[in-house]
């Protein structure tokens, strides 16, 4: 979008990409102080409705703004300074409430800032609230907060998709400028997808998870959703690194090559394309295959074997780390405490009353697959297939330089549709767990629509491939 | 079909009260979950395999101390009970 003949004045600066906000910035078209107070309108006009937001820092924000605003004027400043965003709120800003959307979080305030979170400070971003989640990222609808489900801003009686709901409804209804989400098994790539906006998983390790509240901590990441590949690639590049208060963290050979699409090799796993795929997504995903075909790329079919038992393996995985993880939620050490007799009395109350059904059902998941008795079947068989998934990747990368595939088998859902039949929400994620199975990166880019409901489709890399799944994905976007 | 005592027990173990209502659900959620996790009885005995030698050649990452920034009183200050620094806990025994 060239936008040297727009004017400023009239038009609406919520719509403007970063790169676009940025150069405007830049060219003092307008100030960051304009660019806060007009996505504070739009959320104080949209939000009511989509609940994509669980706090708003009105006064917060434009304190941000007017310090951007005077970076801006000095001269000194980077791609994110003075442009406003929005943070999942299972993501630590220092003072701010932190709830990850549960009751038993009510009232907990961070007490220091998530790595990533100080690193968009550092480059003057503004931020404007906290978004909304499936509890304790638990979910892939977005119905699972304690505070009401986001809904998604093409069709109001759909789901956004989660667990990231809150910052994809955000940035896709122009409420946030972009936004920081996390994906466990999905929980970036399938709201990006059901609300039409670009959302990259990056590869485990390459982002710090320092000040995240942990889920699943062998297969939490946080990363970028935002209007276009080339946002992505800005918020990834200023979030990026290693961090020595995370461990798993690590400083990424990334490379700056610039990869053309028509020298690549894309491969299209055949397991993906079979019973239970929406017919029309899968005509939206056939088309962006063949769209990367006359542009040059060499399309071969691929063989994932193991991919079937993809699902299974990471439903027993992922709960066993979350109930591990959220054990801590005890009554004892943050916000929320029910009163009991004794100590263990304490514990249980607080606990049955400050979760939500779902976070219930999978800390009573992966209790159960740990237990004596049945770890072996479930526990250790689960991580045996683990590596069998995370060799048919690596046998597949042999041959191919990218993955391509649907990030859902269906487009957003109504909302309630799947609430009763939590086995019927989680095969949503079928085609998004095998990736933090296996601790790849990937894209949720949009790929058409059926009807007014957007469709993205999934490109895979391998390990720190980033570059090149941005690169060909900025090749076939759609503008 | 788990039994409502299972459902319990292990809710016990997980310090997490349950109510009649959600025991019931939670029988029936678990056991059709369980059913499907059935499915990686089919998966091939090379998983076992390949899991031993990974396991055998993995890496172990040297200790390493991270200095913390004095957060102390923000943390305290986030339990419900306490009295000065110290955290306020029911009786255990």
């Amino acid at each position: 979008m060239g936008f040297g003949n727009w004017d400023f004045k009239t038009m609406d600066l919520t719509q403007l990409t970063i790169k676009e906000a940025h150069n405007g910035l830049r060219n003092k078209q307008f100030s960051s102080k304009d660019l806060t107070l007009a996505y504070l309108e739009k959320i104080k006009k949209s939000d009511k409705e989509l609940n994509a937001y669980l706090s708003v820092y009105e006064e917060q924000a434009l304190i941000q703004a007017s310090e951007a605003d005077k970076k801006i004027a000095y001269g000194n400043f980077g791609m994110l300074t003075g442009l406003p965003c929005a943070i999942k709120d299972a993501i630590m800003v220092e003072g701010l409430k932190c709830t990850s959307a549960s009751k038993i979080l009510e009232n907990y305030v961070a007490p220091y800032d998530a790595t990533v979170v100080k690193k968009l400070k550092k480059q003057g971003a503004v931020i404007l609230g906290k978004t909304n989640l499936d509890e304790f990222a638990m979910g892939g609808s977005g119905e699972n907060s304690a505070y009401g489900p986001t809904k998604n801003p093409h069709d109001k009686t759909r789901v956004a998709g989660g667990s990231s709901s809150g910052s994809a409804a955000a940035v896709a209804a122009n409420m946030a400028c972009f936004a920081l989400g996390s994906d466990t098994g999905g929980s970036i790539r399938l709201p990006s997808s059901f609300c039409g906006v670009t959302g990259l998983k990056p590869t485990y390790g390459a982002v710090s998870r320092y000040g995240l509240i942990a889920f699943g901590s062998s297969l939490d990441q946080i990363g970028p959703i935002a209007k276009t590949v080339d946002d992505c690639r800005i918020i990834f590049d200023a979030i990026k690194g290693k961090d020595p208060l995370d461990a798993t963290s690590i400083e990424p050979e990334i490379s700056n090559f610039k990869f053309q699409i028509s020298n690549l090799c894309i491969g299209v796993p055949k397991e993906y394309f079979v019973k239970g795929i929406d017919p029309e997504v899968e005509r939206i995903i056939k088309d962006a295959i063949k769209k990367a075909k006359n542009a040059g790329a060499e399309i071969v079919e691929i063989s994932l074997p193991s991919i079937e038992f993809a699902l299974a393996c990471y439903y027993i995985i992922a709960p066993s780390e979350a109930s591990a993880n959220l054990a801590r939620f005890d009554g004892i050490k943050y916000g929320f405490s029910v009163d009991g007799k004794d100590l263990l009395d304490v514990y249980l109350k607080s606990k049955g009353k400050g979760f939500g059904n779902e976070v219930k059902r999978r800390i009573i998941i992966g209790t159960y697959v740990l237990s004596s008795g049945y770890y072996d079947a479930y526990y250790n068989k689960a991580q045996e297939v683990r590596k069998l998934i995370q060799q048919d990747f690596a046998k597949a990368f042999e041959k191919v330089d990218l993955i391509f595939c649907p990030v859902s088998p269906v487009p957003a859902i109504k909302i309630g549709e799947r609430t009763d039949d939590p086995l019927s929400m989680y095969l949503m994620d079928i085609y998004t767990v095998s990736v933090n199975l296996a601790g790849l990166p990937a894209l949720s880019l949009p790929a058409g629509k059926v009807g007014n409901l957007p469709v993205g489709l999934q490109i895979i890399g391998n390990h720190f491939q980033e570059n090149k799944i941005l690169s060909v994905a900025s090749q076939i976007e759609i503008n | 079909m788990i039994s409502k005592e299972e459902v319990q027990h292990i809710a016990k173990l997980a310090r997490l009260e349950l109510t009649e209502k959600e025991v019931e659900k939670m029988q029936k959620d678990l056991s059709s979950i369980l059913d499907y996790f059935n499915l990686l009885k089919k998966a091939p005995l090379s998983a076992k395999i390949l899991a031993e030698q990974n396991f055998g050649g993995q890496t172990f990452r040297k200790d390493e101390v991270v200095s913390s920034h004095d957060i102390a009183d923000e943390l305290i200050g986030a339990a419900p009970d306490k009295k000065d620094d110290y955290i306020k806990v029911k009786t255990v025994f």
